[in-house]
Parts: structure tokens; sequence; C-alpha cells
């Protein structure tokens, strides 16, 4: 399918990585919902996924190894008209930028976080991630990964994040729904998108996420908190879906500064009456 | 009769020393006198002990003396805390206890026995309180307009609470008088007062900063606690609706840094507050800023290091860090306020700045000058301009588009037709990653070109002096300003000169060199270990600056240190 955020360039990942198809499935939900490129700023880190925004069409913010998530939650709260995308991955978010995945939970911006999560270090060069299997062996890790694995869905909802999903790249279809209902969910949105790295990872393949996983069906309360996480904790069996999700408010609802004027900060003016007797109440 | 009096009150975090200066000093400069404070405190909320020195005068004080008058101490760590500075003839009013503490001092004592009255009063607490109302006698402050700020002070704490504190402003003043009659030496404490400044402003240098950056047009704030700038985010929290700020307490400096830099790039006018410690940790975002090209204004408050260093103490050390902070090359401007008018208007001159060069601008201030205040007639608010450098972006927008002048229009997202795309990777003119050895040598090119636009439009440093007559010149920066114009004052000759910087880097080579070249001997005055300004100063002019006045002891420099400093530089360099 072709789409207005498709963008002429050079893709710089190996054949088969599963971010093509993360692109792809990115670039299809944009466009089924009818988003345009100017209104959307993909935010990232660095890292195979890092590069994401490079690929497509639209407004982009590559940063820095970590920091990607703190830049969404600000260009949003800066301005709530955008459609705010954060992609980076395992590595980025909860390796290098891991207190900034918590705390940004905790604000609960409105903005979607799509986790590409391939349990393995690509840019460089197949080291273990925060998320690869125990015993995972690496040129580094040459006796199997020692540490346990970072379990991002379960600590998102032990924060209470508004919305926590699991997606695989290799259901193309399924996927496009729960990033859909991920952008179209008002706050802070977490996908842990499965998605194989072939240069580096032999272990957690494609057919062994599909060997691996199950989607949750409809007897699984996504509302509930304590059955969401009982679901969450489980990385043998890995539950694709929507986990979990509430109603709170949001950042850009709390700070109120949008509550009388909806103007993003830069249509804004400085009130000099106000500044003037701001200053006046020092005499 | 006098025109000047030095008053200090010492005491324990938490004894309610702070409310005393801050409402004396307003009292006193209602009723016409010209008012001056600094304080010096410990790295504790309760306990230890703390000082606050106030300078009452007939004409405009503005800078720390070292000379105490009249000291009231609150508790037995006063004396022996501040006893270098006492002499015979300081006059310290207080408990007998607390007079006693160190029997090595000598100083003219007046007994008062505060704890008796306060608790007469209510609460041993009202000391403080008596003390005020003793100072505004003496003083002959209006005591209506104490009992006025006593009122506006408490008002949350209701009526029985003002009305004690009124009540120990009242027997403070009777005991005044008592003192007064008995102690005719007293007397010399009032002072000619100046009826034209008492509508005049009293700032705060943390003050003075956030209403720069409110008339920057500051809409982002973010900052993690850190002495001694966290006042200033304090200030802009409880300012922040109704100016449509957002201030964010992050969780760490490296998230403040990031998000301050991702609201630049959607439009906000962003400020990041901090200390040298918390600064470090920003390190590599200001390199994003410089490879992005984003507007950032940050404000380090320095203190002295490394690491903890001494929190709540006062240094010049982080010129160095903040020159060179950040992987890479990329331009900056470094601004350092000598004065509380100075961190109004470069604080507003950095946002429009960083807006039109696109790259990071530093306000570096100290400990000192966040925490000192002084009277000032007025802030000029008419001239104010609020620069956007925004543009509207059209289909094909580059965002690091190759301009004539090397700053490219900046467009920010969702605003007009174009893409916005931003990179920390070295990019293409659109921002997208580049390994291109023609493409990077012409970016590079691009950043460095602004050094010397930015170059042209710095702020000169400012001459005090003679200009034809000056054979020596002090050079300095920051807020050394007052510090070093009054021991010059002292000094009193012709053949001495001041070089004043506000803005520390780039520097105007061409035109600082000419104020270098007259003099025989340049004198360098800072507060730190090496002389970091000095050496930029060489540097930068290739001329030797032949010695320097440092001071590293974590407090700041007094006048009468710095008359005696200079004076002997000035000797042994004649010699």
């Amino acid at each position: 399918m072709n789409t207005i955020f498709d963008k002429e360039t050079e893709i710089h990942w190996c054949p088969g990585c599963g971010n093509f198809s993360a692109l792809r499935i990115m670039k299809e939900s944009l466009t089924e919902l009818n988003l345009s490129p100017k209104n959307v700023v993909i935010v990232s880190g660095i890292g195979q996924a890092g590069k994401f925004p490079h690929f497509i069409r639209s407004n982009s913010y590559n940063g820095l190894h970590g920091r990607y998530l703190s830049a969404a939650l600000a260009i949003k709260a800066s301005n709530p008209n955008l459609h705010v995308i954060a992609v980076s991955g395992d590595g980025c978010t909860l390796s290098e930028g891991g207190n900034h995945f918590l705390h940004t939970i905790r604000y609960n911006p409105n903005i979607t976080n799509v986790l590409h999560n391939n349990q393995v270090y690509g840019l460089t060069k197949g080291q273990a991630s925060p998320t690869s299997n125990l015993g995972f062996k690496t040129k580094v890790q040459t006796f199997g990964v020692i540490n346990e694995p970072f379990n991002a869905p379960a600590i998102a909802i032990s924060l209470n994040a508004s919305f926590v999903a699991r997606a695989f790249v290799g259901d193309i279809n399924k996927s496009k729904e729960i990033l859909k209902q991920a952008i179209q969910h008002k706050g802070y949105a977490l996908i842990d998108l499965l998605c194989p790295c072939v240069s580096f990872n032999n272990l957690n393949t494609y057919r062994w996420y599909e060997e691996n996983s199950y989607y949750l069906n409809s007897s699984h309360n996504y509302r509930d908190r304590e059955q969401a996480l009982h679901v969450a904790l489980n990385l043998e069996n890995l539950a694709l879906g929507v986990i979990y999700q509430n109603d709170r408010p949001t950042y850009e609802e709390n700070i109120q500064i949008y509550d009388n004027d909806t103007r993003p900060l830069f249509e804004r003016d400085l009130d000099r009456k106000k500044l003037e007797k701001l200053v006046n109440s020092f005499r | 009769m006098k025109s000047e009096k030095n008053l200090v009150l010492a005491g324990a975090a938490g004894m309610g020393i702070q409310t005393v200066e801050s409402l004396f000093v307003n009292a006193a400069k209602q009723s016409g006198l010209f008012v001056f404070a600094s304080r010096e405190y410990m790295s504790r909320v309760r306990g230890g002990i703390n000082s606050t020195a106030m300078r009452i005068s007939s004409r405009p004080v503005r800078a720390f003396k070292e000379r105490i008058d009249l000291l009231i101490p609150l508790s037995d760590l006063a004396i022996p805390h501040l006893k270098q500075r006492i002499r015979k003839n300081t006059i310290i009013l207080g408990e007998k206890a607390f007079l006693n503490a160190d029997p090595t001092v000598k100083f003219t004592s007046i007994e008062v026995p505060f704890t008796d009255m306060a608790t007469k009063i209510g609460n041993k607490i009202y000391a403080n309180i008596i003390a005020l109302g003793i100072l505004a006698y003496i003083f002959k402050v209006n005591k209506t307009i104490v009992l006025g700020l006593i009122a506006e002070q408490f008002w949350k704490k209701g009526d029985k609470i003002i009305e004690e504190n009124q009540n120990a402003i009242e027997k403070g003043y009777e005991m005044g008088k008592k003192l007064e009659l008995t102690n005719p030496i007293l007397k010399n404490f009032e002072i000619t007062k100046n009826p034209q400044i008492i509508n005049d402003l009293i700032l705060d240098g943390t003050q003075a900063i956030g209403l720069g950056a409110i008339a920057g047009g500051c809409n982002y704030e973010t900052f993690y606690p850190m002495a001694p700038s966290t006042g200033i985010g304090t200030f802009l929290a409880q300012n922040a609706l109704k100016f449509g700020i957002i201030v964010d307490q992050s969780e760490d400096e490296i998230s403040v840094i990031n998000k301050a830099l991702g609201a630049s790039f959607a439009g906000a006018r962003s400020l990041v507050t901090t200390s040298g410690g918390g600064f470090s940790l920003m390190s590599e975002g200001i390199s994003l800023a410089g490879i992005m090209e984003l507007p950032i204004v940050i404000v380090v408050g320095m203190r002295p290091g490394p690491a903890t260093g001494m929190p709540t103490r006062t240094s010049q050390e982080d010129l160095e860090l903040i020159l060179h902070a950040g992987a890479g090359f990329f331009p900056r401007i470094i601004f350092s306020p000598g004065t509380i008018e100075d961190a109004f208007y470069l604080t507003q001159q950095a946002f429009n700045l960083t807006q039109e060069f696109q790259v990071p601008v530093f306000i570096l201030t100290d400990q000192y000058l966040v925490d000192s205040y002084y009277n000032l007639p007025s802030l000029d608010l008419e001239k104010l301009k609020i620069e956007k450098h925004i543009v509207k972006t059209v289909d094909n927008y580059n965002r690091y588009v190759f301009a004539v002048s090397s700053i490219s229009p900046r467009g920010i997202p969702g605003y007009g037709n174009g893409l916005v795309n931003a990179d920390s990777h070295t990019h293409d003119e659109q921002g997208t990653i580049t390994e291109d050895p023609v493409l990077r040598s012409r970016m590079v090119k691009k950043r460095l070109h602004k050094l010397e636009l930015i170059q042209k439009a710095s702020i000169l440093p400012e001459f005090i002096g003679n200009r034809n007559k000056y054979k020596i010149l002090v050079v300095s920066w920051g807020s050394n300003y007052y510090l070093i114009k009054e021991a010059l004052e002292i000094i009193n000759r012709e053949d001495i000169g001041f070089l004043h910087f506000k803005q520390v880097y780039p520097l105007h080579a061409m035109q600082i060199i000419q104020y270098l070249n007259k003099a025989n001997l340049i004198i360098a005055v800072e507060q730190n270990p090496t002389g970091q300004f000095a050496e930029l100063l060489e540097k930068e002019t290739h001329i030797p600056i032949d010695c320097r006045i440092l001071k590293f002891s974590g407090y700041t420099f007094s006048v009468e240190e710095l008359v005696e400093e200079i004076i002997h530089h000035v000797d042994k360099g004649a010699r």
C-alpha cells in the first residue's frame, strides 16, 4: 500500500529486519487514521529503531540515546495539537533511558511509545540487551546473560501506565489494529513491539515469537490492573493485544495552561501588563 | 551622623533570620534608606549557623562588606562564627549567654533578654521579631510600615499569630527606646533618609533572573532542584499559570535538558536552571542543541566544586566547564551578570539571541549574586522586545538549508505546510543522516560561521575609570562588579581602571586589546583557583595578564579584602 508517509530514501536496515514491517505497520496505521504528516512528529533515540524517523515522511526529532521519551513528552506539552509517536529500541528505552521510561509513565503524556523489542543490540553488533533472555550467549555475554530480563509491560502496569499492549511484527494486520488503538488512546500508550533481529539474534526469531506468543481473547479484562499484571509477568508465553488500559488524566490536561487557552506555546505572546504588575509587586 | 551602617543577624537555620532580613530591608527601603543584603548559609534545614549581612545607607550600596557595626546573635554559635569580622567597636545586642559565647572576642556589648521577652508574648520563637522591633527603632524606620509588613507576611497564619508578631514588634520598639537612653552610641544609627527611593524595587538575583525569563517570553522551564539555582524554578512555578509557563521539576538533569530541547523544537521558549554538578549531566544535551541548532537558555548558578563541593557557598569555578561542555564543535554565548539589573536584562536578551542564532545561551551566575539584593529605581519594560525568529514552513521546507547568513530559517512542526526534521547525527539540509564528507564540512562551517556573527554582536566590556590616565587595569567578570567598583572608589586612584565583562564568551578580541594594551599592569580578580577568565582573555588576545587576585574559599570577596589585595598588587607591580 502506498501512503502519504512514504519517503523516497535508502533504508539502512539489514534485509529481513523486523523493522521493515514495523515501518509498514506505522505508515499504514497513520494513513488509515487519516493523519497528516505535517501534524505527526516521530521522535526517536539511537539504535537501529532510532533511525526510524529517517525512513518516514513526517516531522521528526532524532535525539540522543535513551532520551527520546523526555523530548517526546515536551514536544506534546508544548503543542498538544501534534500527534507525537516515540519510537526506539529496547536498549535505548530500557537501558540508557530506563529512568526516563519510568518517569514518563508517571506523567502520562498523550504520546504513543512504540518499543521495538528485538532482545539484542543491533547497531553495536550483537551484545545482550536489557530484554535478552537469561542464558542468551553473545561475544560479550560469553557464558550467557545472567541479568534478569527487563519486563517493560509489567513495569509499565505497576506504574499505572494508561495503555499497555504487545504486538508482533510478523502479524501486520493485527499489529496495525493494536497500534491504531494505541494512537487513539488518550494518554501514554506503550506497545512492546516484538521485532526480530535477523543478524544478531538467532534465538528470538520470527518462528520463536510465533511459538512463544498468543493473542489475548475477550476473557481478558484489560481494565483490571491485577489481571493485566499477571498476564504481563509471563515472559514464557507472550500475550499479544491490549494488556491494560485506564483513563487517567493526561499531563497536558494536568498542567492546566491549556484550560482557557488552547493555543500551542509558539503562538502565545507575553502579557506585558501582567509583567508590569509583577515587577511592581517588588516595590 | 555616619551615612552607613552594616548590620548582621546570625543564628541557626529555621530561626527566622531570613524573615527578619527581608522584613527589615523592605521596611528600611520604604522609609527611604538604601539597602543591600547578602546571605551566607549552611547546607542544612535546621541548626548550624547562618548569617545575613545588611548594609543600610544614605547612598546606594551594592556590595558585601566585612565590617559589622551591629550584630544580633540569635544563638551561641554566632559570635564564634563571625569573630574574624568583629571589632572592639562592633556593637553586639543579645542574650547574655550568646554574648559570652567566646570570651576571647572583644566588642561593645548590650544585653537584651530576648527569650524572656518572647516567652512573655507567648512563644520564644518571637525573639527574632523582637530583634526586628529593636532595629526598627534604632534605625528610625517607620513602625507603621513594619507592622503592615508583618500583617502581610503572616496573613495566612491567622489573626492570633499576626497579633503576637505585632506585639513583638511593639515590645522590641519600646526596648529599642530604652536601650538608646542607656546607650547613647545607638543614636549613631539614625541615617539620613531619601524619600525618593521609597518606591524603589527590591530584587535579588534569583528574582531578577526569573523576571528576565518571563520578560524574555519564557514559557517552558524545567529543572531538578539544586542550590543555588532552585529559587529560579520556584519563582517561575509560582508565576506559571499567570504567564502560561510550563514548569516541570523533572526526574534528573538529563531529562531536563532533553525536555527543554524537545519543547524548543516544538516552538517553546525553553529555560533550564541548574548548578555545575547538574549541568555536568547535561553535557550531551548541550551538544544536541549545538547540532540541532535549537534555541535554549541555560542558567548555571555556580557553587564550589568538584562534585558536591559546598552546596550553599559561592564560586566562579565553572567557566571552563561551560566553555567546553559537549562533544564536538558548536558555537555558544555565555553571559555573566554583574548586577541585579544585568541579571534581568541579560536573561531577557538571552531568549532573543538564542532564537536569532539558534545556539545555546548561558547565564553563568553564582550563589553570591542570586542571594544578594538591593534597591533599584525600576526596570525598563518599555523597550523590551520579544523576537521569535520563526518562519511558517512551505512545501519542501528544509530545516538546515544553507543560507547566506549561515542561519537557516527556523520552522517548527505544525506551523505551515512543510515538514521539520531535527537530527542528532551529522545531517543534510533536510535533516537526514549523512556521512558525506563535503556535506559534513559545509555543515561544520555553517555552524562555525555563526560564531563569527555572534562575536560581532557581542556585548563589549564596561570600562570604569579615567580612560586617559589609567596605567593599571583590573579585569573581572560576573558578580565581582560592585565589589571591585567600590574597592576602587575607596582606593581612589586615577591610574587604576576597571574592565568588567558581562559577556564572557565569545569575546570581541579587537575591542578588548585596546583596553589591555594601554595598561602597564593587568590584574585579574576571580573566585576560582587558576584565573579561568584570565586564561581565556590571554588565549583570545595574546596579551599576558600580569597577576591574579583569586579566592576560592567558598565565601565571596569583600570590599575591604579587595582594597587590600589590589593595593598590594599595585605596589608589588610598581616595584
